[in-house]
């Protein structure tokens, strides 16, 4: 097994995103995804880093390989000090958006991901933490 | 990084890349309208066979794209959207709906000379 891996990428502005997905692919390829999981992967951390972009305008998205008992994960964790989700329930629901972005965001990335955990404070910021298994 | 936009008769065709980011894509939609009007355009084709993520921004700027075009009286044409990726669009929810979509850059050409026989 290889030494633990990983990345941390400043999400400042839209070019940050595109990097960030492109690292996502690259690891979930490095890893040994499958080409769709690694799409997934990849269309994941581009909402996700969105979000950051359109609501609290700095953060950072964290990749990291992970070990379970049997298998490989990435683990990627989208964070920042913005003003938070006052209603995750609401915003975890299809066709939420309070930024006049499409509103699919959250629940999508659910969808594309196997865990899904956030946790978000009004003022304090906003953390996401999804994770795939290699199949 | 900027979309190289291809004029062939009465139709344009724009290639994108892998890596879009958001300004590209506000750009791209501009400039296609533009070079629409300018070129009295019939027909616009988007060849996304290079994405490899699409996300819900670059899905509701293409749809955007094809909603502008249709009210300058030209057909929009999305091609080459990539298996995986149609799979990830689904799962997020995403569609392109009202907006033409066609296999590839053949295929979408010959759909639009169809139609394009149909309407003279």
């Amino acid at each position: 097994m290889a030494a633990v891996q990983e990345f941390h990428v400043a999400i400042n502005s839209d070019q940050d995103i595109v990097i960030a997905r492109q690292k996502g692919r690259a690891m979930a390829s490095e890893l040994g995804f499958s080409s769709s999981d690694a799409t997934f992967i990849s269309t994941a951390i581009s909402e996700l880093a969105r979000n950051i972009v359109s609501y609290a305008r700095k953060g950072q998205i964290t990749l990291r390989a992970v070990q379970g008992s049997s298998r490989v994960g990435i683990l990627v964790i989208a964070s920042d000090n913005g003003p938070g989700i006052p209603d995750i329930q609401q915003a975890l629901r299809d066709g939420f958006s309070t930024s006049g972005s499409l509103g699919l965001g959250l629940p999508g990335v659910r969808r594309l991901m196997d865990e899904f955990e956030i946790t978000s404070q009004p003022g304090q910021g906003t953390l996401v933490a999804v994770k795939k298994w290699r199949q | 990084m900027e979309v190289p936009i291809l004029k062939q008769g009465a139709v344009l065709i724009a290639t994108f890349q892998a890596a879009l980011s958001d300004a590209d894509l506000n750009q791209l939609r501009m400039g296609l309208v533009q070079q629409v009007v300018k070129f009295r355009s019939r027909a616009v084709i988007v060849d996304v066979t290079a994405m490899d993520v699409m996300d819900s921004f670059a899905s509701r700027t293409l749809r955007e794209i094809a909603h502008m075009i249709r009210l300058r009286g030209a057909e929009t044409v999305i091609v080459g959207i990539q298996p995986e990726v149609a799979f990830a669009m689904v799962q997020l929810g995403l569609t392109l709906e009202g907006v033409a979509t066609a296999l590839d850059l053949e295929e979408g050409l010959a759909y639009l000379n169809e139609k394009f026989k149909t309407t003279n």
